[in-house]
């Protein structure tokens, strides 16, 4: 029963991560092929960003939702493909979402900062 | 153990065998495949490019460094990839939102995986004539 509603929950919060990204990821997109058609320097990448709260907001929410999306992703492969499935398993794509969470929200700290 | 024959399969093993090659030369099952493996390598890029943007934006001048780096022709190359790894799991991943929670149905699949693939080849090209 646990570890049904646990897989009901990994399903939402997967779909719904889903769904944050898919936004994200158009505007990623864009944004890349805007600042390599207009051939922009870093720099001016930079001040672009910093210039307003959007940017780093954009990004801060991007990160969260790459940090619940990939852990699950990762989560269905090791389970599918390799046949790899456990606490062990929870416990290493724990430490994923970790480190994708803090070093994402790093780098977005400097990018504001 | 006996298995009640209600429960027992439908159609034979052999025929599971030759439904399982058949179905992996199915655009549903190439679709599944490059939206597992673009997942990986999108996976294992974002730690590389959360830690390489941070030493970059720590130093202004790393940064530049770094961007002349990235117009090394391997590393364009493999730039492009990526941004053709990322626009193959937005648009593949759509196409799975709406079949789950649209109902898009079954004989469309052929045309929205083949709008997936043409939407990723226009990102990654966008992205490789102009870098």
């Amino acid at each position: 029963m646990r570890s049904a509603r646990h897989a009901a929950w990994r399903f939402v919060l997967q779909r719904a991560s889903a769904a944050v990204l898919a936004l994200c990821v158009v505007l990623h997109l864009a944004t890349i092929i805007y600042a390599v058609r207009h051939a922009l320097t870093a720099q001016a990448i930079v001040a672009h960003m910093h210039a307003s709260l959007f940017w780093p907001a954009f990004y801060a929410l991007f990160v969260v939702a790459v940090a619940v999306h990939a852990p699950l992703g990762l989560r269905a492969v090791a389970d599918e493909w390799l046949a790899l499935r456990g606490r062990a398993v929870d416990a290493v794509l724990a430490l994923v979402a970790l480190v994708l969470l803090v070093g994402g929200l790093y780098a977005v700290a400097l990018l504001a900062g | 153990m006996n298995v009640p024959p209600t429960l027992a399969p439908a159609v034979s093993t052999r025929a599971v065998r030759h439904n399982d090659l058949r179905a992996r030369g199915h655009a549903g099952f190439l679709a599944f495949v490059a939206h597992r493996v673009s997942g990986i390598v999108l996976a294992l890029f974002l730690p590389v490019h959360f830690f390489a943007l941070s030493q970059a934006l720590s130093d202004p001048l790393a940064l530049d460094g770094f961007l002349e780096w990235t117009r090394r022709p391997a590393v364009k190359f493999a730039e492009t990839m990526l941004v053709a790894a990322l626009a193959v799991h937005l648009a593949g991943g759509v196409r799975l939102l709406f079949v789950e929670f649209v109902g898009w149905r079954a004989e469309w699949q052929k045309t929205a995986i083949a709008l997936v693939a043409a939407a990723a080849l226009a990102c990654a090209l966008l992205f490789a004539l102009n870098a």
